[in-house]
């Protein structure tokens, strides 16, 4: 997933890593069709199985670099179609091998059911930390070589008793000699798209690579172009005779460039700063003490400091982004932070803000993406707390009286973000009981940056002078400020019609919610329940553009969601030919009514237990304040405390049938109580501790975890073993419809999250355990014609 | 699209673009007004885009479409290239800088229509191709050079028009100063293959700059209204 998003883009490698799973869905109909045959040589089976997941890893990453698929050329050219489904194909491979392992587990070794889940699980849990730890050490690839020596560890492993010991330790032998050659290593260097911002840096004469950093974070890389020089000034006036002086070009992923200032000591080598839309704070505050939120590569510390600022925090999540200023091009960003007035944080914004008790004249939020992302609608699927309701309140709490929360983002025409954000700030504002929200909003806008203010009170008439005088100095034009008139707007940098100062006014005014209904963008305000702040798409906007595609129109279509849907779609189609068709078409050892219910069971399973992760993922990344933290904590919470359920559901299992009671019946109680808790609960505990150290949030995250995960990792062991003991021949299939439903489901939820919120997830999530449990009762708890004792 | 293989079925082809972009240059509301004029239709009927495009992609190159000519580059679809030529609004006697000269497209239809276009390229390969291709295709008026288009062509300035296609997060101040007065600059903005809008940025006889910003389709992002 990560090297995927490194050579395309990150919605793209969702989309193909998702399908490829549906390798999983389609191992269970091809273990349920060669029962007979694999269950008799089970451990050559296993054995064979780990070792084409270990060979298909290499053989595949390596040819599906070669598939010359462009996303970008797919409103243009169909064949890019079948290129994206021949790289489904190719990840589909290694996918469908790790999944006959565990498939064949369970349908060859049934008793023991609850032991291999857990055992699948917990493997999955410490895989999701062992990963992210070695991302931090590794790029991708070199990642990637190291995870093929697990299955081959296994196929080793299971070879030994198998009766096929012989060729197969001879196979086993020759992959390994070919690893430790390095031969793999060579086919498998990343193949970046042409069309992303460092392929295209590096054509420029001259340019080349100065370094490259990985992480869980991204890959950074550090380009220098000396014969036609990097510079990055976005929103730089026209009337500037300013021009940046030379940068170095960092690109995270190969893409989102943004560049690391020469600073050689002379502030006049800065003045174009004092040029550009995110300037405009600083004409209202006189040295003020500054707090700046993704501080990148310092660009936004450069403006504060060239500004005269008292001091200067800058948080920046990404250590490795921080120590390319602090450290490797200190000498190159003149030591800025160095500076004494500066103290950098590497945090993450939400988590800083949250345990802040400073007040700050000012908060600045600068561009924390590149044009090109945001313009094409590739981020719509990336959920962000930076721009949500609840963010701008608690940026607001940290401003001092009279300060300024100064959010500067990209314009596109016609606006989506720009008005979206104005609109969020506007229900913030409204939200913590102020009545006049436009009292205290400001708005500039160059040709392609506007820059937002919201002021820790009203602007008063002397700021409405400065604002005013900044823009038309620098022929930008204002958007908002109070008291504007439209002969205020559009002067410099003119539209047919002034949208942004228009949809300002609307969305100010009282028909504002009619405002956002008719306009051809999704600008509802974001929040932390539903914080897709990038999602614009509209369904009744799709016809339009999408005619117009041709006619010069392809970028008004907000291309990420449609990915998403298409992966859902395909998804649906892929599961119905590789598991309902083929089960369909085979003779059933079990009665009709009970391979349904068994099928439905394992389905409404497969969609619970991924939505409730999912949402608790995300519930978990603004409380732990960080994504790593939550994806390590989180994901591998659930699967080892799901795990050690497993494990324990026979024993429960048993008891709660000596009892007369069901065992899936009581282990879906205690997940329906426990969700329903902390869905009501959880707001009020994150903020009650949201400013505690990272280690006691931790703690505090895997003690709530562990009672919600331990009961989820129950039903499927415990429908397994009902499976087993009455229809053994449907165990294949029900690993494969399960795997099929967690394919759907991870992009269903995604779905559901930006169209109702992630509490909408939970509670479908908790509706589909409950049909669950009633398919559980209605199944056959023994085989026909076995006494009752 | 069916093989060409000679002159004839390529001037037929072109022929059928230029069709088509009149019917896409025309207002929906008023189809007696269209985007683009008939001296630009003509230049665009002139240029043998083929010519200009890797082999691999000829038989696409008279589609409305842009097109990969490698290095991370595109030829721009016929239809932003036409309205980008009417936008800067040039006279047969006007000298045009452009900057990225890519593929030698773009340059190859101003040339059609001013008296001399001088182009930077800042990728070799392209720079060295766009020049061969354009010597070949007899277009005298063009000169074309390897660097860095930043601060434009001061040999030659100022010029009358400049157009901007090489992808920049502000346009830079020298090409500005480089753009007479009563001049005009249009750049695309947006991602390959997907131009967003086209920003046509206007020199008053004063010196001063005022920019206006155009959807390369007309799309009203409110609806009821027209």
């Amino acid at each position: 997933m990560r090297a995927l998003s490194i050579v395309q883009w990150h919605h793209f490698a969702y989309m193909i890593i998702s399908l490829a799973l549906l390798g999983y869905g389609a191992s269970g109909t091809f273990i349920a069709l060669l029962k007979p045959q694999l269950e008799a040589r089970f451990e050559a089976a296993f054995s064979i199985s780990a070792l084409l997941f270990s060979i298909t890893m290499a053989l595949c990453f390596a040819l599906g670099q070669r598939v010359p698929f462009n996303a970008l050329e797919m409103v243009w050219d169909s064949r890019q179609f079948a290129y994206l489904s021949l790289l489904y194909l190719v990840f589909f491979v290694p996918f469908f091998f790790a999944a006959c392992c565990i498939g064949l587990a369970f349908t060859c070794r049934r008793m023991d059911i609850s032991r291999i889940y857990f055992f699948d699980l917990t493997g999955a849990g410490l895989g999701a930390i062992l990963v992210i730890g070695l991302l931090f050490f590794l790029i991708p690839q070199n990642a990637l070589l190291m995870l093929m020596t697990l299955p081959l560890i296994a196929s080793l492993l299971m070879g030994i008793p198998s009766t096929a010991r012989k060729p197969l330790m001879l196979a086993q032998v020759v992959w390994l000699v070919l690893l430790i050659s390095g031969l793999p290593q060579k086919h498998m260097g990343l193949h970046v798209s042409d069309y992303k911002g460092l392929s295209q840096a590096l054509q420029v004469v001259d340019s080349q690579v100065l370094s490259v950093a990985s992480s869980p974070l991204g890959l950074i890389t550090v380009v220098e172009s000396p014969t036609v020089p990097v510079r990055h000034a976005p929103g730089l006036s026209f009337a500037t005779r300013h021009i940046p002086p030379p940068q170095l070009a960092v690109f995270t992923d190969a893409d989102g460039m943004s560049a690391i200032t020469r600073f050689d000591g002379d502030p006049d080598s800065l003045a174009y700063l004092g040029d550009v839309t995110a300037a405009l704070p600083y004409a209202l505050l006189r040295k003020p003490d500054v707090l700046v939120l993704g501080a990148g590569t310092g660009s936004d510390v450069l403006l504060a400091l060239y500004h005269d600022a008292n001091s200067v925090d800058a948080v920046e999540l990404n250590p490795q982004m921080t120590e390319l200023v602090e450290e490797t091009y200190a000498e190159f960003a003149g030591f800025v932070y160095d500076n004494p007035r500066v103290t950098v944080h590497t945090r993450e914004a939400r988590g800083f803000v949250a345990q802040s008790n400073a007040q700050y004249d000012l908060v600045h939020i600068g561009l924390l993406d590149s044009f090109g992302a945001s313009g094409a609608g590739v981020q719509s699927l990336n959920e962000s707390y930076i721009y949500t309701v609840e963010a701008i309140n608690d940026y607001l709490r940290i401003t001092a009286p009279g300060g300024l929360l100064a959010i500067t983002r990209w314009l596109k025409q016609p606006p989506r973000d720009s008005l979206k954000l104005v609109a969020t700030t506007i229900d913030a504002l409204r939200s913590i009981g102020v009545s006049d929200p436009g009292k205290q909003l400001a708005l500039i806008r160059s040709w392609n940056t506007s820059t937002l203010l919201v002021k820790n009170g009203a602007f008063t008439a002397e700021d409405i002078g400065r604002i005013r005088e900044f823009a038309r100095s620098r022929s930008f034009d204002a958007a908002w400020f109070p008291g504007i008139g439209p002969s205020d707007t559009n002067r410099f940098n003119r539209l047919d019609t002034p949208y942004l100062f228009a949809g300002t006014t609307a969305l100010l005014g009282e028909r504002a919610a009619d405002y956002i209904e008719r306009y051809k963008f999704y600008i509802k305000p974001a929040t932390d329940d539903r914080p897709y702040y990038f999602h614009f798409f509209k369904w009744a906007t799709l016809p339009e553009v999408f005619a117009l595609r041709r006619h010069g129109g392809a970028g008004l279509i907000e291309w990420g969601y449609l990915v998403l849907i298409a992966t859902l779609l395909q998804a649906i189609v892929a599961g119905l030919v590789l598991i309902l068709l083929p089960l369909s078409l085979v003779s059933r050892k079990w009665p009709a009514r009970t391979g349904s219910r068994m099928g439905a069971y394992f389905l409404l399973l497969g969609f619970a237990f991924l939505f409730i992760e999912m949402a608790f993922i995300q519930k978990f990344i603004l409380f732990l304040s960080h994504p790593l933290y939550s994806v390590a904590v989180v994901l591998s919470g659930f699967l080892i405390f799901a795990g050690l359920g497993s494990a324990m559901s026979q024993h429960l299992a048993r008891n709660g049938e000596a009892r007369g009671l069901s065992p899936v019946v009581l282990a879906v109680a205690a997940i329906a109580l426990l969700a329903l808790a902390y869905l009501f609960l959880l707001p009020f505990v994150f903020q009650r501790f949201m400013g505690n150290s990272d280690a006691v949030k931790i703690g505090m995250s895997i003690t709530l975890i562990a009672p919600l995960a331990f009961a989820m990792g129950m039903p499927f062991p415990l429908g397994l073993r009902r499976v087993a003991r009455t229809a053994p021949d449907f165990i294949p299939w029900a690993w494969g419809i399960n795997g099929y439903a967690s394919v759907i489901s991870a992009v269903l939820a995604t779905l559901l999250a930006i169209e109702f919120g992630f509490p909408f997830v939970i509670l479908l999530a908790l509706l589909a355990y409950a049909v669950a449990a009633v398919m559980y009762s209605m199944m056959q708890a023994r085989p026909r014609g076995m006494a009752v004792n | 699209m069916l093989a060409l293989a000679d002159d004839a079925n390529y001037a037929a082809a072109r022929a059928a673009m230029v069709e088509e972009l009149w019917l896409y240059a025309q207002f929906v509301d008023d189809p007696d007004e269209t985007r683009v004029s008939d001296t630009v239709m003509k230049s665009m009927g002139a240029v043998k885009r083929h010519e200009l495009v890797p082999s691999t992609q000829r038989r696409y190159a008279y589609e409305n479409r842009p097109l990969p000519i490698g290095y991370g580059q595109t030829i721009s679809q016929p239809y932003i290239v036409a309205l980008m030529t009417e936008l800067i609004d040039v006279d047969d006697g006007d000298v045009v800088l452009e900057v990225g000269t890519g593929s030698g497209y773009q340059a190859a239809i101003l040339a059609e229509l001013v008296d001399h276009v001088y182009s930077i390229e800042i990728i070799e390969a392209l720079a060295t191709r766009a020049r061969q291709d354009l010597e070949r295709l007899g277009y005298g008026n063009i000169t074309t050079k390897l660097g860095d288009g930043y601060y434009g062509w001061k040999k030659y300035a100022p010029f009358d028009a400049i157009i901007v296609t090489a992808a920049a997060s502000h346009v830079p101040p020298p090409l500005i100063e480089q753009l007479k007065p009563g001049g005009r600059m249009v750049i695309p903005v947006g991602e390959r293959f997907m131009t967003q809008t086209l920003l046509l940025l206007e020199k008053t006889e004063k010196g001063e700059v005022i920019t206006r910003q155009f959807g390369a389709v007309r799309f009203v992002p409110l609806t009821g209204e027209h």
